[in-house]
């Protein structure tokens, strides 16, 4: 589709094969893809298969919690690290000027960027807990099993997971077009991933009983929020700053 | 606009005609510094115009400018027909190509990935078909595959050519396209230039390569901050430096002053710098040559060799930055 005005999805399409093509061959981003996912899903699945069969529940809670934020993780730091590299990882390796010298609109380079950012985040993150639900399943004990597959738990992981990498993705982008190092990005990119970790750490530790109503009203919540982070980034997205690090005078 | 244009890779379409670019008293500052101040200047289409200055005199900034990346601090142009603001954006981008002066190749994908996502970018019909004319054009199809880390530095070059020709642009700018390559690299990529001079694209070549301006160029400007001249390198000679013919004679002549005295376009002598001849100033040196050989004859002077003083661009280029040089030191 192609909008005069609008976005045009076939340059953003050109731009998320391109950035996934760039990242498969990224060594840092694809060990980071790989690794910390598997990381943040087996390291839960431990502490639940730990717990003995008479665990007392506020113990299983805990421990049922602690696993939900371990899979959010996921969702919250795979993208901040690719979104972090998204803006200065052009600017260091010299393509960031070749491309905004086409007709590429700020608006299609920002979803461009977020879309591939945002798509493996989701299909890794998915996989890892349906990977997760699956062993722990199959295996875990009852009572655990019980908890682990609550409808509101198991529909706010799944909400979540797209609205926490929003919010890493936009945070990241920021921040990216903002700095002048890749490292220092993903440092503080990874940073900002954490303060929506807070709700799912609520629900998680049963601070906020997780009811399909929290869970939706939780999930509008931070769509609102990325949507107000989208716009800001939007707004902050010049190419003039992003060339030559001045504002247009 | 009629627009009539000639493709640069595919011989499809038409050329425009009227001017290219348009550029009427422009300024960038960023906060207290002046990139470049009151620019004015017209490029015509089919024109490889070059734009020549020492480091810092704002020609990238000029570049990025008229390809809408920095918004102007003043002054109005067009580019491609359009007005240049922030509004025309995205149609001028459309019309034009840049090539900055580092390729900006995404070295872990190969040549054609690489051609394939500008070309997406430019929402190219028949994509690979393009991607292959643009590579033949700057005798790399047989590179496609290689990933652009594999390719030398002269290579990478010619792939950003080969980028910039993808969606045959009315415009071309090449930023420093020869910048930090060997003299061989170089020769290739002006002969791929000479090659699109030759199909009319229309060219904005920044270059601090004067052989290469005098050799691609159709006119040059010469700037440091402003603008300080325009025109044809020839003109440019012309307008700097007075015409002069160079005697050289076996021995000194007994009394020059009577041989070249009211010879035919001559103005004035004086004994030459090497001591092996003398400079005339002369009105036209076509008139004036063929008398002065006369006269040193009949003066029985042995005439080694006559010829009217050369100037290449260099020397206009050195005489203007110089002079720019000395006004501000006093």
């Amino acid at each position: 589709m192609n909008a005069k005005n609008g976005l045009s999805w076939i340059r953003v399409r050109a731009l998320v094969r391109k950035e996934i093509n760039d990242y498969r061959r990224n060594r840092f981003i694809a060990v980071t893809m790989a690794i910390l996912p598997v990381v943040f899903m087996v390291s839960p699945m431990i502490t639940l298969f730990k717990l003995p069969a008479d665990a007392p529940a506020s113990k299983l809670d805990a421990s049922v919690g602690l696993s939900a934020l371990y899979l959010m993780l996921v969702p919250a730091f795979v993208p901040a690290v690719v979104a972090s590299y998204s803006v200065v990882g052009e600017r260091e390796q010299g393509t960031l000027e070749p491309v905004l010298t086409t007709p590429i609109r700020a608006g299609e380079f920002l979803i461009g960027k977020a879309l591939a950012a945002l798509l493996p985040a989701v299909v890794i993150s998915y996989t890892m807990y349906g990977v997760f639900l699956g062993v722990v399943g199959g295996f875990a004990h009852e009572n655990v099993v019980h908890d682990i597959f609550e409808a509101p738990r198991i529909l706010a992981q799944l909400l979540f997971t797209p609205l926490i990498a929003g919010w890493s993705i936009w945070a990241g982008i920021a921040i990216s077009t903002r700095t002048g190092d890749v490292r220092v990005a993903q440092q503080l990119s990874t940073l900002a991933s954490l303060p929506p970790l807070a709700i799912t750490t609520l629900v998680g530790f049963d601070v906020i009983k997780p009811t399909v109503t929290v869970a939706v009203g939780l999930g509008l919540g931070l769509l609102v929020i990325d949507i107000l982070a989208w716009r800001v980034v939007s707004a902050l997205f010049r190419r003039e700053r992003l060339l030559t690090g001045a504002k247009a005078a | 606009m009629t627009v009539k244009r000639d493709s640069a890779t595919t011989g499809a379409g038409a050329v425009p005609t009227g001017p290219a670019i348009v550029v009427d008293g422009l300024t960038k500052r960023f906060g207290e510094r002046t990139a470049f101040t009151d620019v004015s200047f017209e490029v015509a289409y089919g024109e490889v115009f070059g734009f020549l200055g020492p480091n810092g005199a704002g020609k990238t900034t000029t570049v990025r400018t008229l390809g809408t990346l920095l918004a102007p601090t003043s002054g109005t142009a067009t580019v491609a027909g359009l007005p240049l603001t922030g509004a025309n954006g995205v149609e001028i981008r459309r019309r034009i190509a840049v090539m900055p002066e580092a390729p900006g190749l995404y070295l872990r994908l190969s040549v054609a990935e690489n051609l394939d996502f500008f070309a997406g970018l430019y929402e190219l019909d028949d994509r690979r078909a393009r991607i292959e004319r643009a590579l033949r054009a700057v005798n790399l199809l047989d590179r496609a595959d290689d990933p652009c880390r594999s390719l030398s530095k002269g290579l990478r070059q010619r792939v950003g050519l080969a980028r910039a020709l993808l969606s045959d642009p009315e415009i071309l700018f090449l930023d420093e396209p020869t910048s930090g390559l060997d003299p061989l690299a170089a020769r290739d990529v002006h002969e791929l230039i000479d090659g699109m001079r030759r199909r009319g694209v229309t060219i904005f070549l920044t270059t601090h390569r004067l052989a290469e301006a005098e050799a691609l160029c159709d006119r040059v400007g010469i700037m440091n901050t402003t603008l300080r001249t325009i025109g044809r390198p020839d003109e440019l000679r012309e307008q700097l430096f007075a015409k002069t013919l160079q005697v050289t004679t076996r021995e000194p002549v007994a009394d020059p002053g009577a041989v070249f005295a009211g010879l035919p376009g001559v103005e004035g002598w004086h004994p030459a710098s090497s001591g092996d001849g003398y400079v005339l100033a002369v009105t036209d040196p076509d008139l004036a040559a063929p008398a002065v050989a006369r006269a040193l004859v009949a003066a029985d002077a042995d005439l080694l060799a006559l010829s009217p003083s050369r100037h290449s661009l260099e020397d206009v280029y050195l005489q203007l930055i110089e002079e720019d040089v000395e006004a501000r030191t006093r």
